[in-house]
């Protein structure tokens, strides 16, 4: 058994596709229709056999009050590993991405959360020595 | 009005004589306006405190009795705002004698 598949719940697949692609730098993976909507995969360039992110459809009524509630705490939908969560920060914030929470080194970890525009708050972080 | 004012500084008194309470007012003088999840991450991670998250919303709700800390929203999140006026105010009426007598 392994892991190939982990998803984000997002509001609008196209637009999703969009962001994680055109903005966060990931590439399509599969795309395939699925009932209304579509099974679509993403995956980091730098491991096209890796783990897919399937960005999934958010309709199904307990979607909505569970992602309020975490994002009314801040609490990110999930984390993606960056080898520099400093420089990546800068990187999307150019591109205008908003962060909830800019770059803070805690111990061994940097991390930092953006709001993905499909509904999601998403952590970044990165691992260094010392 | 006094009575009022005595109240509020029993409640200022008792929210900082929590160690961890202490570190989220200092966590948030260096950095206001943090998100419940930001100040579990300082706590856990950079203060090294086993705390659950449940734990840290309830120390976040006596420092918001006290006064010492307000919620309001940025956009979809529910930030953390340090007031330290009830702080000031509580030293001013009673740590008086002692600033009085150096």
């Amino acid at each position: 058994m392994r892991i190939n598949v982990t998803s984000v719940f997002v509001d609008d697949q196209a637009k999703a596709l969009e962001f994680y692609t055109d903005v966060l730098g990931f590439v399509t993976k599969t795309d395939l229709p699925a009932g209304e909507h579509r099974w679509l995969t993403v995956v980091s360039p730098d491991a096209p056999d890796g783990v897919e992110l399937l960005l999934e459809p958010s309709d199904h009524p307990a979607v909505g009050p569970f992602r309020e509630a975490l994002r009314a705490d801040g609490l990110p939908a999930t984390s993606f590993a960056v080898d520099d969560a400093q420089a990546e920060y800068e990187r999307l914030v150019a591109a205008g991405v908003e962060f909830t929470q800019p770059p803070m080194t805690m111990g061994p970890v940097t991390s930092a959360v953006f709001d993905d525009t499909c509904g999601n708050l998403i952590q970044i972080a990165s691992m260094h020595v010392g | 009005m006094v009575a009022y004012s005595g109240r509020m500084d029993d409640a200022v008194f008792r929210a900082i004589a929590d160690p961890t309470r202490r570190i989220l007012i200092d966590e948030l003088a260096a950095r206001d306006d943090q998100s419940l999840f930001e100040l579990c991450v300082r706590l856990m991670q950079g203060h090294g405190i086993a705390v659950s998250r449940q734990a840290v919303a309830k120390h976040l709700a006596v420092l918001e009795q006290a006064g010492l800390v307000q919620t309001r929203r940025i956009g979809r999140t529910r930030v953390h705002h340090l007031d330290l006026d009830p702080l000031r105010s509580a030293w001013q009426g009673w740590g008086r004698p002692l600033t009085e007598s150096e």
